[in-house]
């Protein structure tokens, strides 16, 4: 299939930016996302023109490097994806389509479709992580008693690979569906249960420091996550942090 | 404790708070309105026993307009926040219809327009009620409510405009409703009941309120 695309791009965090058009021809629908921009960067390169940048790793589905705000959305028009997964038989012969980097304050562009999302790890790091002793004497995991309707929550609730499609998808750059999956995996857990209340409000905080708005229980981060985290989780969060403020 | 006020997950549990304190106030409104449907006298005996009662007066309608102006400044505040953390790039093409309701996107727009319909309620009933009894300090008369009230819905543009902004009230609550408890913590096997209930109270309440002022508009033609 021949397509046009309109992509952004923009050389560096400074640079204005602006919205470009390409075309790209033969396009099989065979094809992933990716690999129709790895065929447009070649046709770049082989012209003298730079690149488009854009973060892929895995391209599996599994890392959450790969993000793209694909004709209006979050990992393109399918469902429960990344844009790793996306293939070109979604669209057809013919067709515009707008490639866009995520957009919030929180993630600043670095280069073209490359964002910063260097803000979810700092909120990993002021609490989403259970203190354990890894010397080498730690107990069979098997020893405390989990439910399965608890164990297979919190795994559901650990799907989340972080990559930011809940940020961008939300029309206030909430981060609470991110934050809420990681306060839940925890939460969930015996093990997780000992620092819940320090690891919420340390979260909480982070993200309120690093800039994210506030849900408005749009919806729209649950439907355009590639690994399905519910809403439930944001509602968790809520009553952690609740929990948490009356504990003192 | 500041820190925890200031939260954002706070200022969402607040903004829940009042809302369901509003949604419970709105059912009140309605029943009491919903007497000058059927009786003259017990409508003016329920007006007037809420316009001289003091613990309504003095304890109860300065909690309603704290109620109400709270609720639209946090909205405001949240709103400025929300529109900083979008910040000045915006999506050339962004398509909110795949994943979201209209009404879940644009609370703000529903909520200013309900301001501004309860701006044109205060001066209709709230502000001539306190120049009576306040400012004018003119003789009480329990038998002026329904008057009073039939009087506002001579005018077919204010009834136009009542019923447009229940309409949007309509649609605010649509989401409002449900978006309150999950904001409080509260999406579990009781969700799908609370949302069928935010349904039918979204539909039914500012059905009431539109069926009240067309009723006096009609019942006065001719």
């Amino acid at each position: 299939m021949n397509l046009t695309l309109k992509i952004w791009r923009q050389k560096g965090p400074q640079d204005k930016g602006a919205m470009v058009e390409y075309k790209v021809n033969d396009i099989s629908e065979h094809m992933s996302f990716l690999e129709m921009m790895d065929v447009l960067n070649e046709q770049l390169v082989n012209s003298g023109d730079e690149p488009v940048a854009f973060d892929h790793d895995c391209r599996e589905g599994i890392c959450g490097m790969c993000s793209l705000y694909i004709n209006g959305e979050a990992h393109g028009p399918d469902r429960g994806i990344t844009t790793c997964q996306l293939h070109m038989r979604m669209f057809n012969d013919g067709d515009t389509i707008y490639i866009e980097p995520w957009r919030a304050a929180a993630f600043p562009v670095i280069k073209d479709l490359v964002v910063d999302r260097m803000a979810f790890e700092r909120i990993q790091q002021a609490g989403g992580f259970v203190s354990v002793n890894t010397s080498g004497n730690t107990q069979d995991a098997n020893a405390l008693p989990i439910s399965k309707h608890a164990a297979d929550e919190a795994m559901d609730a650990a799907a989340c690979i972080g990559c930011g499609a809940c940020v961008a998808s939300c029309k206030n750059s909430s981060a609470m569906l991110f934050v809420g999956a990681k306060v839940s995996q925890y939460a969930l857990l015996p093990q997780g249960k000992v620092e819940a209340a320090d690891r919420v409000m340390n979260m909480v905080h982070q993200m309120d420091l690093e800039g994210f708005g506030n849900c408005t229980n749009t919806g729209a981060c649950e439907i355009e996550c590639p690994k399905g985290i519910k809403l439930t989780n944001i509602a968790r969060m809520n009553r952690e942090f609740l929990k948490a403020s009356i504990k003192g | 404790m500041s820190g925890i006020l200031s939260s954002s997950i706070a200022k969402k549990v607040a903004m829940a708070l009042s809302a369901l304190f509003l949604i419970i106030f709105l059912l009140i409104h309605l029943s009491v309105n919903l007497v000058s449907i059927f009786s003259e006298d017990a409508f003016n005996t329920a007006s007037h026993f809420m316009g001289i009662n003091p613990l309504i007066q003095f304890g109860m309608q300065p909690i309603l307009i704290f109620g109400v102006v709270f609720h639209f400044v946090m909205g405001f505040v949240l709103e400025l926040k929300n529109k900083k953390a979008v910040g000045v790039s915006s999506y050339a093409k962004n398509n909110g219809a795949a994943n979201s309701s209209w009404m879940s996107r644009n609370m703000a727009i529903s909520g200013f327009a309900i301001l501004a319909f309860i701006v044109l309620h205060f001066i209709d009933f709230w502000i001539p009620e306190i120049n009576h009894k306040y400012i004018a300090v003119l003789p009480e008369d329990p038998t002026r409510y329904f008057h009073e009230l039939q009087h506002k819905f001579v005018n077919p543009l204010r009834v136009g405009a009542y019923v447009i902004a229940f309409v949007l009230l309509a649609l605010h609550l649509l989401h409002g409703f449900q978006s309150a408890f999950q904001s409080m913590g509260m999406n579990n096997k009781y969700t799908k009941y609370v949302k069928r209930c935010g349904k039918a109270y979204a539909i039914v309440i500012p059905l009431g309120f539109i069926f009240i002022a067309l009723f006096h508009y009609i019942t006065q033609l001719s």
